[in-house]
């Protein structure tokens, strides 16, 4: 298998869940090794850097009067 | 259910439910929540204002941040999360608990998001044409010498940057797998498209991020 056979399978092999670092092509290969790693790396870079954020602080305010907004074009009264 | 009693009651003060679930969850979660917190959502589901506050104080940092990553504004991300919550405050009686809330909750946020990108018609709707391949995106482009591989040298900075500049369609399907954990089927259920559809994106988003990190490594950009 070339490394453009490998390559063009690599998103099927990846998200099949299968470990693709067992892949036959992978053990002769240092290219698609490392290409391989590196889209590994950003996966976990994805789950693991990014921050959780909190909003603005006045935004309960907002949601609160929306709230209140709607009840009020709701209610018949 | 009874609509909010307008308590102004700022959701920001600790309570005993806050303090449980401080960790917000992942979106998948197998185990019920404690029981402070699943009071709070009983409470909220019967009509109680405050509990609802407290709700939104639980879930805020979480709802918002998805909604920052899909969007990539704050802006926006802040309207976004402002109509995750109204939706919830209409929705959250009808909460069963065949899932736990959380997951429940934000799935509700990244419909929200979804039908706002749908809105103002960024491509969702052509996935299709994502998955032809480029010049730019295939298998050729991807070699790499590996003695610029990335491991190790990524950082949150660095990322962002790169994540910022993704097309639309490959930035939503790399959030939604690879920062928020959704599989593959659930992608293409939301998104409306194939399996085979997600994972191309995915990919092709990976492509790119790396091209991205590795240009600014070479340039020596702090990252």
């Amino acid at each position: 298998m070339t490394c453009q056979e490998f390559q063009e399978q690599m998103a099927e092999l990846i998200g099949s869940g299968e470990d693709v670092n067992n892949h036959p092509h992978l053990r002769m290969c240092a290219t698609c090794r490392a290409l391989l790693a590196d889209l590994q790396t950003i996966a976990d870079a994805a789950r693991e850097l990014l921050p959780v954020e909190p909003p603005a602080e006045d935004l309960w305010q907002r949601i609160e009067l929306a709230i209140q907004k709607e009840d009020s074009s709701l209610d018949p009264g | 259910m009874p609509r909010s009693q307008a308590a102004k009651i700022p959701p920001s003060s600790p309570t005993a439910a806050e303090q449980t679930a401080v960790e917000e969850t992942p979106p998948v979660q197998t185990v019920p929540p404690p029981p402070a917190v699943a009071e709070v959502l009983a409470l909220a589901q019967a009509g109680d204002h405050y509990a609802f506050a407290q709700i939104y104080s639980l879930h805020k940092r979480r709802v918002y941040s998805l909604c920052l990553r899909m969007v990539g504004n704050p802006s926006e991300a802040e309207d976004l999360t402002q109509e995750a919550f109204l939706q919830l405050h209409r929705k959250i009686a009808t909460f069963r608990g065949d899932s736990a809330f959380s997951t429940w909750l934000h799935r509700l946020s990244i419909n929200v998001v979804l039908m706002h990108l749908r809105k103002k018609g960024l491509p969702l709707t052509s996935l299709d044409e994502a998955m032809e391949p480029t010049h730019e995106d295939g298998p050729g482009r991807s070699f790499g010498a590996p003695d610029l591989a990335l491991t190790g040298s990524i950082d949150r900075l660095a990322l962002e940057r790169a994540m910022s500049d993704l097309p639309a369609g490959y930035r939503l399907i790399f959030i939604l797998h690879d920062v928020e954990g959704y599989e593959h089927n659930e992608i293409a259920a939301m998104l409306e498209c194939s399996v085979g559809n997600s994972k191309s994106q995915l990919h092709k988003a990976r492509l790119k991020l790396r091209a991205a990190l590795r240009t600014a490594i070479q340039k020596g950009e702090p990252s």
